[in-house]
């Protein structure tokens, strides 16, 4: 037999990936959170209007069930039972996401810290990351930057604001001149184009930036700010260009709740992606009551990308789904 | 008629993009965090051999391009149009100057290339890596010169001038890199 049995990373990597787990774990019980286990196999899953997702069968009863895409429903029906703050490190699962940056199945540290606001999750964050980064990678000293404030530098443009004149003639300069056709009139479209084109490669430059205070066009599942609507409290953080990871000030408003559910249910449908119901049993629990809380997810895997300072997932990775 | 969807690109793939043929160099999925998909493509114009990038939305559907490289024959220019030959099937077709380009310098009676055909019409012609051919003037060089130092201009029977070293004399067989156009060493006849 000829085919390629061998993990596709060094077993230094295998050993950093350990020692990187085992640091976490250890940090999130110094700081007593505690660690949770949620099923990988879901009878919902969320409703977000860019992933496809995996299910799969199970025999008797008869029924599919969803790869889970995100444990955040899972952890946030345990938070409302009360467990205090949680953190786990897991599978996820999202189809057709494959390249330098995706593998279809990777590991996500999940965390939610009760009691915080989205300036507290931002330093825990930092306490947790600051020791795990390598000079090598990371010698700057972290920054927090506001999207508004973040997208104005590179692109000139109020992202509060969508002129659709002033987008189009902006990626027009920057030499995107198929933007308007991707776009249309669609304002988050063009954030999501002009952020990732333009703006991102330059976020974290041998330092971790956190960017946050992101337009109300492009809530996922965080608050309305405040005192300023026009923006909600959600971060994403970036090394080097590379982003590992969103989070909220999380939403508790059932209604609010059901209203983005319904939202994206309708995007979905208008774009001819699969039909998604809502969970009903987180909810059940948002109903019941979630406590005021800050989560937020980072990419194991990409993290790993950074510390070792590789450039493609898959040098990170064991099995990558091509040798799975 | 054919088309991909954008999670099947890969480098060498051909799409149609505006309504020319290209070729896929590299494939990058982009996804902003929650947001909507990208694949950002680098490709290769197969008609001019620019090259730019284009960002797809992920799901979307491209036209193929019919696209294939065959290797095939030079036969002769015929003032206007250069003919090839398929060798197993004898089948025959014709390039214009567009379509050769700076081939047209490499190209000699009988040498085999890669004719890269779009829907079964030459738009592109690859000559092999090396090439030998015979010089027709250049200076007479100077006695005792070995290699190195200077050089001066020849002209090969297919019209090409490249720089060459001056123990270099007319008739003579010389190799030569296509792809930078120049001089490798003499060939051994």
């Amino acid at each position: 037999m000829s085919l390629n049995w061998q993990p596709s990373c060094s077993l230094e990597l295998i050993q950093l990936r350990a020692k990187l787990l085992h640091e976490i774990r250890t940090y999130f019980y110094v700081n007593n959170v505690l660690e949770v286990e949620t099923p990988l196999l879901c009878h919902s899953v969320g409703t977000d209007p860019y992933l496809e997702y995996f299910t799969s069968h199970y025999s008797i009863p008869s029924r599919d069930y969803y790869l889970q895409s995100s444990p955040e429903f899972a952890m946030k029906r345990l938070l409302a039972a009360n467990t205090g703050s949680i953190y786990q490190i897991t599978k996820a699962f999202r189809n057709g996401e494959s390249g330098r940056y995706h593998n279809p199945e990777f590991t996500l540290l999940e965390w939610y810290r009760t009691g915080f606001d989205l300036q507290q999750l931002m330093d825990d964050v930092e306490s947790l990351l600051t020791p795990l980064l390598t000079v090598e990678c990371c010698s700057g000293k972290a920054e927090r930057i506001t999207y508004v404030d973040v997208f104005k530098n590179y692109t000139g443009l109020n992202a509060l604001q969508f002129d659709a004149a002033e987008y189009q003639a902006c990626a027009d300069k920057l030499g995107f001149p198929e933007a308007t056709q991707l776009c249309a009139l669609d304002h988050a479209a063009w954030l999501d184009f002009l952020f990732s084109h333009v703006v991102q490669q330059h976020l974290g430059v041998a330092r971790l930036c956190m960017v946050f205070d992101y337009p109300a066009c492009l809530p996922s599942l965080a608050r309305l700010k405040l005192n300023d609507t026009r923006v909600v409290e959600r971060v994403e953080l970036f090394i080097d260009g590379v982003e590992l990871g969103n989070g909220f000030f999380e939403l508790t408003d059932v209604n609010e709740q059901i209203r983005r559910f319904d939202q994206d249910i309708m995007h979905r449908k208008n774009n001819g992606a699969v039909k998604i119901d809502k969970d009903e049993r987180f909810l059940a629990a948002l109903h019941s009551g979630l406590p005021d809380c800050s989560g937020i997810a980072i990419g194991i895997d990409r993290l790993l990308m950074i510390i070792s300072q590789k450039s493609a997932i898959d040098e990170v990775l064991a099995f990558p789904i091509e040798n799975a | 008629m054919a088309s991909y969807s954008t999670s099947e690109f890969k480098a060498g793939m051909k799409i149609m993009l505006d309504s020319d043929p290209c070729a896929i160099i590299e494939n990058e999925f982009v996804k902003p965090g929650k947001g909507q998909a990208f694949n950002r493509v680098k490709i290769r114009n197969l008609k001019n051999g620019r090259v730019i990038e284009r960002t797809f939305k992920s799901g979307e559907s491209v036209e193929a391009a019919d696209v294939v490289d065959i290797d095939m024959q030079y036969l002769y220019h015929d003032g206007e149009f250069f003919h090839f030959m398929q060798l197993d099937s004898f089948e025959q077709f014709q390039a214009d100057e567009n379509a050769v380009g700076d081939a047209k310098l490499w190209l000699k009676d009988q040498a085999m290339c890669i004719v890269t055909l779009w829907n079964n019409a030459p738009i592109s012609i690859t000559p092999p890596n090396f090439v030998e051919l015979e010089v027709t003037d250049t200076d007479p060089g100077l006695k005792g010169d070995t290699s190195g130092g200077g050089g001066k201009p020849a002209t090969l029977e297919t019209g090409a001038v490249v720089r060459v070293p001056l123990f270099v004399q007319i008739g003579e067989l010389l190799k030569i890199d296509t792809r930078t156009g120049e001089y490798v060493s003499r060939a051994k006849a």
